[in-house]
């Protein structure tokens, strides 16, 4: 099977600066991969990479059959990214939030309604101005525009930072929801702990280049069923160093 | 594209409503610039009333910047800008909900100031068809062109200082046009007031259709 996210000498620039200088990735449909490095390594960068925001410009580069050399544009209305930035719209409503970009990418309204639900922002605070929510709170919003969008494919950037325990718990089991119903997670996070037990295989990434002996593990076969937080595997996963 | 520029100029709209940015500032401002022109020509009524075409039309568009700047910064707050980019959202509907927001404040803010030129400078308000039709197409051809160029802008750190900069020279057409169009209009000679209707027309016409065209590039650029 094609897989989700097949990166080979993978060249980014941000600037002239390239950060990411050949990275060879390919994700599997249902796979939870994490990535994983010091600041500055690239995790951002191939995270904004495979949503069709940075620009590939040499190397091989398909993201859910879209070559993001030719066409970076074809893939975005097919994944979600939950980024450092909220993307949010301050003066309006977490409803109205949910709302416009649940509307902007197609989302009937029992998703949008049943996103907000599923983040539990569905009671007082959908009426609540998103500049005097908590950071906590933006998250979730952000997270419940993320999931009306029902993407195929999850990129998520430090997806527990501003969360408190019950929340990240309930990100985890929402993720592990997302991969039994057929999507696909690739997430940079620096809390190992959680995101580990999380994923199904890890990647290391350091200062954006490819160890190209270290990457021809193949990916370990997704798990069925939904990790849940109660039920989250406490195995290592597999380790695979791009560096 | 249409559902697009929908959806975006009702959000623009709600931001605007919900922020009240433009009933709390731009319109106090629109006002103070009339009143200011007032107290400055004040000694003389009749030159007040003969110039009060160019005057409504330069508050217009000082409020305009305002306005115009006041929506580029929706989008560049906290990753909107990714998040359009990632929505799908066709960039010509985004470009025409945009200017199309902004166009509906500027004519509520023209209401506004149309009132005030009357009640402070004594203009008489015949021709109220010309009127009409002039400060419609003004005010599409000042919300297309200010919605391009606040995109052009964006995402540079002296945006705000820049946008008068750049913009002001390329409406001089418009403020010309409009200012012709109103004065035939308050002259009671309308039929001297449609060919510059016709001028500010095709001005809004050729910016709409190069903003549309020119925004997605804008929205990759920047």
């Amino acid at each position: 099977m094609e897989p989700v996210v097949h990166l080979r000498a993978a060249v980014a620039l941000l600037g002239r600066f390239p950060a990411l200088a050949g990275i060879d990735l390919d994700v599997a449909r249902g796979e939870i991969v994490l990535l994983r490095g010091p600041n500055g390594a690239g995790k951002t960068t191939l995270l904004r990479a495979c949503a069709g925001l940075v620009p590939v410009v040499r190397g091989e580069a398909t993201v859910l059959g879209c070559d993001l050399r030719r066409d970076p544009r074809r893939v975005r209305p097919r994944v979600g990214l939950l980024g450092h930035a909220a993307g949010l719209f301050d003066d309006l409503t977490v409803a109205d939030n949910v709302q416009f970009w649940g509307r902007a990418c197609g989302a009937e309204a029992a998703d949008r309604e049943a996103a907000m639900a599923l983040v539990g922002i569905d009671g007082r605070l959908r009426n609540v101005a998103v500049s005097r929510l908590s950071a906590g709170q933006r998250r979730r919003t952000s997270l419940a525009c993320l999931l009306a969008r029902r993407p195929e494919l999850w990129l998520l950037d430090e997806p527990h930072a501003g969360l408190d325990h019950e929340t990240r718990d309930q990100l985890d089991a929402l993720v592990g929801q997302a991969v039994a119903q057929g999507a696909t997670v690739v997430m940079a996070s620096h809390e190992l702990d959680r995101a580990q037990a999380l994923a199904h295989r890890v990647v290391e990434l350091v200062g954006g280049t490819t160890d190209h002996g270290a990457t021809a593990t193949a990916p370990v076969e997704p798990t069925p069923a939904a990790p849940t937080p109660g039920s989250a595997t406490t195995e290592s996963p597999e380790i695979t160093h791009v560096a | 594209m249409w559902r697009d520029a929908a959806l975006v100029a009702g959000r623009d709209l709600r931001v605007e409503l919900r922020s009240r940015v433009t009933v709390n500032q731009v319109a106090p401002f629109a006002l103070l610039v009339l009143v200011l022109f007032a107290f400055a020509l004040d000694p003389d009524r009749q030159l007040l009333e003969r110039v009060a075409s160019g005057l409504f039309w330069t508050a217009v568009l000082f409020s305009a910047l305002l306005a115009i700047a006041r929506s580029a910064a929706i989008d560049e707050t906290d990753g909107v800008r990714d998040a359009l980019r990632l929505s799908g959202l066709d960039p010509a509907g985004v470009f025409v909900g945009k200017a199309a927001a902004v166009a509906a404040e500027l004519l509520v803010l023209e209401v506004l100031l149309g009132v005030g030129v009357v009640v402070l400078y004594g203009a008489d308000p015949t021709g109220v068809g010309l009127l009409v039709l002039a400060s419609v197409a003004a005010t599409a051809a000042v919300a297309a062109t200010g919605t391009l160029y606040g995109a052009l802008v964006s995402g540079l750190r002296v945006r705000e200082t820049l946008l008068p900069l750049v913009l002001l020279p390329v409406l001089a057409p418009v403020l010309i046009g409009a200012t012709r169009a109103w004065e035939a209009a308050l002259a009671g000679a309308p039929a001297d007031g449609w060919p510059w209707c016709g001028l500010l027309a095709a001005f809004a016409v050729l910016y709409s259709v190069a903003g549309a065209l020119a925004y997605g590039t804008l929205l990759e650029g920047s």
